[in-house]
């Protein structure tokens, strides 16, 4: 067989991205087809509805729920204000004794139910602004939702991230893609940076990076055990993006020490100063979603290297990376596609390729546990 | 339908990681059907391909270049689906699970009665259950809002009130559904999916308050009577549609969908793609009532873990499906760790590991979700994790497969001692006649013994159980050929499906100081008499090949149970496989292994040594014994 079907992440240094942004509920959007944005420009906005708040008050004043709408001091739909009155009990000869039910907050008095005495009340409706995430050009409006963002930028996407969406200054401290960050690297000039670095940042030194006021750091690889103690829990389920941490952390190769693939880091390298939108959030599931670095770009810039890793056909000749054990971040070329299954190490019996590295030696390894990248 | 020669069948299943495909012939020589083929390749429902029917075309095009011959159209616009003969294939069908499956959202008023009768038919129609809600769940409103937006369920399952009940409720459910508002995963612009099933009285109201914000069908009460659960109508409407609103605009299914078929008297007859919970489910749920027999079926993938189950209640054969849907061998491997604990996964491993290095593995197989173990040390780790998968889903489908909550019973005088309570689980351990192991870790493990062994640890299966395994994972395919052809479906499973793996003898109960928990007597087929002593703590083999009949007599010590009850001599046929005859007597009800860590570590290895489960190398893993 000549043909297999290995997805890659991408490393573009030159690539058009467009993303959406979308409000959680329909909105207003204040953008239009054509306009420039920069990342910060809010591009809709809408309201969501306040939260609930479900309470009973026949229970509250005692009596049964069908006689509470003659109590009710105020009517449905009314805007309330916290501790106003919101019905009172008739009393002792319609004078002593009175119970009065008060509002616990601001908001409106939503409806009131006759057969099981409960009130709803709706807290104030939560303002939600969307901005453009990336400086770019708005190609489509999604009437009441928001919009499409189109940039002309590097794009590069990492393997895990966590905390979401940052901007700031590109700032390499390492000088090689095999070069740990250590506390020395994290300077006072990195504060409100995106910080690169090589294999492997400590959860000590990335707390030093939340200190300093660090938006982001992108690295190589980083603890599991670390990563349990930066959040507090064993992260479960691969879904991540909304933690508030104070920092993005996006990891280019996965958890552990690991080297920085050179053409990310080359490229990084090549980009540093320049202003990048960073997100953390990864889904590695439907609708699988991985981290990015998108650094935007003059209109005019042209590609001018081709470390773009991708999905396609592979086939003897074609260059690849190891993605597991014992080989892992190996860089190689095909050298055999055999079609019949052959036993690996673990007596499995799986589809393999031979792979021929840089010094001109050959291994085996199995189809599933290597990436297509270009060039 | 009357059984059609079709000379050949290719089935496809589109699971979250894998596509796998299979060629069925009809061998002239063997008088039968039987596999010819597999291949397999990633799945492509996803970025950057996002089309499902590439995966297919790379599984079918593995098949074609082994089998020299082209299944494929020319212009590899899909299956070719010949009239006559000639190249192609007769028929044509898949099952998928990828893109997540159908993942649904169920509701009812309360959720251990109604609400979990929603589950239970979600579950049976072959959707993964992300969330129930209840009137009583303890959730405020709008955090019921603001989980329904954020699951972003396939469909919603809304249930509620018996026939003639509360209305209120379930009024209050359909509130919360239109105030979320919820948006399709796939297909925007179309309307979600909800199958209101509850309270007939209701269905007026519930029409009014979710009007044209959803795409509403309504059909009988899942639970018109507390007694009694009509689940068939809600279970035939997911499916029907899962195909119309969710497969369709998953990408690349509307294609799918239109290449499943077969040509009848000349006209395209198509054939609809099922998920494949519900395929194996078909599948597990014939077998039981062919053999007539308790059945368990466990099908752990990269994503879910599904357990299936037939056993009695009331004297009749009950079906039950659960998924775990956070339980699997890649994208949910994290998750294993994170429920089970790190120390649990860890006592399965036959050497010592440090715990960052073992931590960072599971991380990096999580995140690299189609990667293999190439080495021994990384398959071993793999099936220790497995073994905790399966034993949480095991326990979470004993937790759901139960009787009807809530249900008042009759009771005579002969059961004023039992304390027997509602909802009971009907999953006995004791009664499984046959577990059947599928999914990647299981069926591709590298010697069946492996297999037996995680099964064996994870379900503890008591007294005596047959244990098997799909062997290549082709239990969906079958699932759903079953339905268009089930000759070659039950020819196929018997032949080249199941494989039986051998018997396991575990005396159950609580015992002290004994010296044996059982004497196991064997008329072997050589006309030798085999007598072996289980004893405490130990695993013993007694090799009885494929297909291979010896009679019985396994006699328990006092308070022991090997079926019939404590103390009770269990005399029958048992009948062989391709491990053999595995002796248990490392004790049920408790099985505990021990605690010092040397000493769990040498038991590991001595029991992994008698099954012969890994080469001798696994012994100097990990800095070695």
């Amino acid at each position: 067989m000549a043909f297999a079907y290995t997805p890659g992440l991408r490393v573009a240094d030159v690539a058009d991205i467009s993303k959406v942004r979308r409000l959680p509920l329909k909105g207003e959007v204040l953008a239009a087809v054509g306009d420039s944005i920069e990342a910060d420009t809010v591009v809709a906005r809408t309201e969501l509805p306040g939260n609930v708040k479900m309470f009973n008050i026949a229970n509250l004043l005692g009596v049964p729920p069908s006689d509470i709408p003659e109590l009710l001091l105020i009517k449905e739909g009314e805007v309330i204000g916290a501790d106003e009155p919101l019905a009172q009990s008739k009393g002792l000869f319609g004078k002593y004794f009175k119970n009065t039910v008060k509002s616990p907050i601001d908001g409106v008095f939503e409806s009131f139910n006759e057969i099981t005495g409960q009130a709803v009340l709706r807290e104030p409706p939560i303002p939600v602004e969307i901005d453009g995430y990336v400086k770019g050009k708005v190609t489509e409006v999604l009437p009441g939702e928001g919009v499409i963002v189109q940039t002309h930028c590097t794009f590069v996407q990492g393997i895990f991230g966590i905390g979401g969406e940052v901007r700031g200054e590109l700032k390499m401290v390492c000088s090689a893609p095999d070069q740990e960050v250590t506390a020395d690297k994290i300077t006072p000039d990195c504060k409100d940076k995106i910080v690169i670095g090589g294999n492997y940042i400590s959860h000590s030194v990335l707390k030093k990076a939340i200190s300093t006021g660090v938006k982001a750091v992108v690295v190589g690889g980083f603890d599991d055990k670390d990563l349990k103690d930066l959040l507090g829990f064993d992260l479960g389920v691969a879904i991540t993006g909304h933690e508030k941490l104070g920092i993005t952390l996006i990891l280019t190769e996965g958890f552990g020490r690991m080297t920085m693939a050179s053409g990310t880091f080359e490229l990084l390298k090549l980009r540093e100063g320049m202003v990048a939108s960073v997100n953390g959030a990864t889904q590695i599931r439907a609708g699988v979603m991985r981290p990015e670095i998108v650094v935007p770009l003059p209109a005019d810039a042209a590609s001018k290297t081709t470390s773009t890793k991708q999905a396609g056909a592979m086939d003897i000749g074609s260059s690849i990376r190891c993605i597991r054990s014992p080989y892992f971040g190996m860089i190689g070329k095909v050298a055999a596609l055999p079609p019949e299954l052959q036993v690996v190490d673990s007596e499995a019996k799986v589809r393999v390729l031979e792979v021929e590295f840089p010094d001109g030696k050959r291994y085996t390894v199995p189809r599933a546990n290597v990436e297509l990248i270009e060039g | 339908m009357a059984a059609e020669r079709m000379q050949t069948i290719l089935a496809t299943d589109c699971g979250s990681t894998t596509t796998k495909s299979i060629l069925i012939e009809y061998s002239e020589e063997a008088g039968r059907y039987r596999l010819a083929r597999r291949g397999e390749a990633p799945t492509t429902v996803e970025a950057p391909a996002e089309d499902v029917t590439k995966g297919v075309l790379n599984a079918v095009g593995e098949i074609e270049d082994l089998e020299g011959r082209r299944f494929l159209k020319d212009n590899g616009s899909g299956v070719h689906v010949r009239e006559g003969s000639g190249d192609g294939v007769d028929l044509y069908v898949s099952t998928s699970s990828a893109g997540g499956g159908l993942q649904m959202t169920v509701a009812g008023v309360v959720k251990s009665m109604t609400g979990e009768s929603a589950q239970r038919a979600a579950l049976g129609a072959g959707a993964i259950v992300m969330d129930i809600i209840a009137s009583n769940d303890k959730r405020l409103p709008h955090e019921k809002v603001e989980d329904i937006r954020r699951l972003r369920p396939d469909m919603i399952l809304l249930s509620g009130g018996i026939d003639g009940g509360t209305i209120d409720h379930v009024v209050e459910l359909a509130e919360i559904i239109r105030a979320a508002d919820p948006k399709p995963r796939f297909g925007v612009g179309f309307k979600l999916p909800v199958i209101f099933a509850g309270n007939k009285d209701a269905a007026g109201a519930v029409k009014e308050e979710l009007g044209s914000t959803v795409e509403l069908k309504i059909v009988d009460n899942l639970r018109p009577v507390l007694e009694r659960e009509n689940l068939g109508p809600a279970r035939d409407l997911i499916h029907e549609l899962f195909m119309e609103h969710v497969m369709a605009q998953a990408p690349g299914y509307a294609h799918l969908m239109e290449w499943t078929g077969r040509f009848v008297d000349g006209k395209w007859k198509n054939v609809p793609i099922m998920p494949t919970p519900g395929a194996v489910g078909k599948l597990i749920e014939r077998v039981a009532k062919m053999e007539g027999i308790h059945v368990m079926g466990v099908d752990i993938g990269g994503a879910t873990t599904d357990v299936f189950s037939v056993f009695d209640s009331s004297g009749e054969p009950v079906f039950n499906r659960t998924v775990s849907a956070n339980l699997g061998m890649s994208y949910s491997i994290s998750n294993v760790l994170a429920s089970a604990g790190m120390d649990s996964v860890m006592r399965w491993v036959p050497f010592h590991v440090d715990e960052a290095d073992f931590r960072n593995r599971i991380r990096n197989k999580m995140i690299r979700p189609t990667t293999i173990p190439q080495e021994l040390e990384e398959l071993i780790i793999e099936q220790a994790i497995a073994r905790e998968a399966l034993r949480l889903a095991l326990v979470q489908h004993k937790e759901l497969a139960t009787g009807l909550k809530g249900v008042a019973q009759e009771r005579t005088i002969g059961d004023a001692f039992e304390q027997s309570q509602t909802g009971a689980t009907l999953v006995n351990m004791m009664d499984l006649n046959l577990l059947i192991g599928s999914g990647g870790v299981l069926s591709h493990a590298p010697r069946r013994s492996q297999t037996a062994m995680m099964l064996i640890d994870s379900f503890l299966p008591e007294g005596v159980t047959m244990l098997a395994v799909d062997s290549i994972f082709m239990m969906p395919h079958l699932g759903v050929l079953s339905e268009v052809h089930p000759q070659a479906a039950v020819e196929v499973f018997n032949n080249d499906c199941l494989i039986k793996l051998g018997p396991c003898i575990a005396p159950s109960g609580s015992f002290k100081k004994v010296d044996h928990l059982a004497v196991v007597k064997l008329n072997m087929p050589d006309g030798k008499t085999v007598e072996e002593k289980i004893i405490p703590g130990e695993m013993k083999l007694i090799p009885l090949g494929v297909g291979e009949k010896t009679t019985a007599v396994i006699t328990p010590v006092k308070g022991l149970d090997v079926g019939n009850g404590p103390g009770e001599v269990w005399e029958g046929t048992l009948e062989g496989g391709i491990v053999g005859i595995v002796l248990d007597g490392r004790g049920r009800h408790p099985f505990n292994l021990p605690e010092d860590d040397a000493k769990r570590v040498q038991m590991l290895q001595t029991w992994s040594q008698t099954l012969n489960c890994y080469p001798e190398r696994f012994l100097t893993m990990g800095g070695g014994e």
